[in-house]
């Protein structure tokens, strides 16, 4: 139970409270690119939230089976950046071969995941926090849908913004860096909520 | 200390050889042959995706006639020589398409016509026609507010005194304008085309003529100038049938209202540039 306890709160943390997009601003490049169309934002949620399960799985055990055996700790960043654009080439390939309708619907992403700074922070930040295989895949799986959750918030608010009359000064980037702002403003407010879950 | 050196080296180095022999070894083994017919009918398509062959985009368009279930004369933007390239590439006769350009069917100007509210809600056609049929004072009249140049692939529509105006040198004939406009008063007309109807107002001659000078007021007089029987009258609006139309312009010079227009496609004096540069 009480394991069951703590995967919520890093699950719902990792969603709400520490949203990578809105609170620790990584993986800012696909919120602003990505998120104009609701299928776009939702395709590359999902994307997201699939290469970054894959990536912890794959750089936990590289972590603590051959860098910190061998004292290399230090090379972890260099590692983890190609493990992790290594990971997204091949799913391309087998997603291709495999299912080439998730393929169509996925496939344009996946390359523009490769050099996801957030995919790179949760494979990093989970060793940093210390935590365990299990929690490791529990706090990616929170980070992806927290992210998924920021690209479809986003897209909806970009619609509305298209619709209204922008002063001309801040057409465009500008507005739209405003609005992605207010957001982040309102996740705060989930500060203290997922602490006090199980109070 | 050149060990530590050493064992950093082997390490990253073996976790890179490791990566790229398995990414050697899948896209060897899982690789999918990209189809050579798709490839060679894509290259003969424009590339602007404007969706009017009905496909999602080019590369759609291009899998269906590889796979032979679309027709090859589909593409408009390309027309004639992309059907006929189409056709020499997959070996079969293709008919060419029809070369058409969008009309816009009003000529209600401002100094024409006139409001009868101030419309200040989201700048689009299709929301201001939901609001009482939008703000002027010709409920079948153009808006002005350029939903048909928002989904223009090719910049061809502009704005001239609150009418939308095509330019027929840039309008590549899709016909997403036509879809788009909520007031339905834009047509694909075949290039040849000499005269338009400038007007789209079905109502009665006198309550036509009191919301705009240049409506068209079904007086039939076109229709009984026109020797050849390709204007007729229906619903108090003038049609014309553009393969009977010779173009000899008896109608334009009858037409009381002037809303009948002799035109020549493609036609110069209204490009896009040329009207921005006016106002």
């Amino acid at each position: 139970m009480e394991l069951f306890k703590s995967l919520i709160v890093i699950l719902l943390s990792s969603v709400l409270l520490n949203n990578y997009v809105l609170s620790r601003f990584l993986g800012i490049c696909p919120f602003l690119g990505v998120s104009k169309k609701l299928d776009q934002a939702v395709g590359m949620g999902v994307s997201v939230t699939a290469v970054m399960l894959l990536a912890t799985a794959v750089t936990w055990p590289i972590q603590y089976f051959v860098l910190e055996r061998f004292g290399l700790g230090y090379t972890q960043t260099i590692v983890f950046i190609l493990v992790i654009a290594a990971l997204v080439q091949m799913l391309e390939n087998l997603l291709k071969k495999f299912s080439p309708s998730l393929h169509k619907g996925l496939g344009v992403y996946l390359p523009l995941i490769t050099t996801n700074c957030a995919v790179l922070g949760v494979a990093i930040n989970n060793i940093t926090d210390g935590y365990n295989f299990l929690e490791s895949m529990v706090s990616s799986l929170g980070v992806g849908l927290g992210f998924l959750l920021a690209m479809v918030l986003f897209s909806g608010v970009r619609s509305r913004i298209d619709e209204s009359e922008v002063p001309e000064s801040f057409k465009g980037l500008a507005v739209t860096l405003i609005a992605a702002s207010f957001i982040s403003l309102a996740f705060m407010g989930f500060a203290g909520i997922v602490d006090n879950l199980f109070a | 200390m050149l060990n530590n050196i050493l064992i950093a080296l082997a390490v990253v180095g073996a976790v890179g050889l490791i990566a790229g022999i398995l990414l050697a070894l899948i896209s060897h083994f899982f690789a999918v042959p990209d189809d050579e017919k798709v490839k060679a009918v894509r290259a003969c398509l424009p590339g602007i995706n404007c969706g009017a062959c009905g496909y999602k985009g080019c590369d759609d368009y291009a899998v269906a006639v590889a796979e032979g279930e679309a027709k090859a004369n589909l593409c408009v933007p390309g027309a004639a020589d992309v059907a006929k390239e189409l056709g020499e590439l997959l070996g079969i006769e293709v008919e060419a398409p029809k070369d058409v350009v969008a009309f816009v069917h009003c000529n209600g100007t401002c100094e024409a016509t006139t409001k009868r509210a101030e419309y200040d809600g989201i700048s689009s056609c299709k929301a201001a026609s939901m609001l009482y049929g939008g703000p002027d004072a010709c409920s079948y009249g153009c808006m002005g507010l350029g939903d048909c140049a928002t989904s223009c692939p090719a910049d061809a529509i502009c704005m001239k005194d609150g009418v939308a105006r095509v330019d027929t040198t840039r309008c590549l004939g899709c016909g997403l304008c036509e879809t788009i406009c909520p007031k339905n008063i834009i047509s694909m007309v075949p290039q040849e085309t000499s005269v338009v109807v400038m007007c789209s107002n079905k109502d009665k001659g006198a309550d036509a003529r009191k919301v705009c000078t240049n409506v068209c007021i079904g007086c039939k007089k076109c229709e009984k100038t026109c020797p050849n029987g390709a204007i007729t009258v229906v619903n108090n609006l003038a049609e014309i049938d553009y393969d009977k139309c010779t173009g000899c312009a008896l109608c334009v010079s009858e037409c009381p209202t002037k809303c009948l227009k002799h035109v020549f496609f493609p036609d110069l004096s209204e490009s896009v540039e040329e009207i921005l540069a006016n106002e």
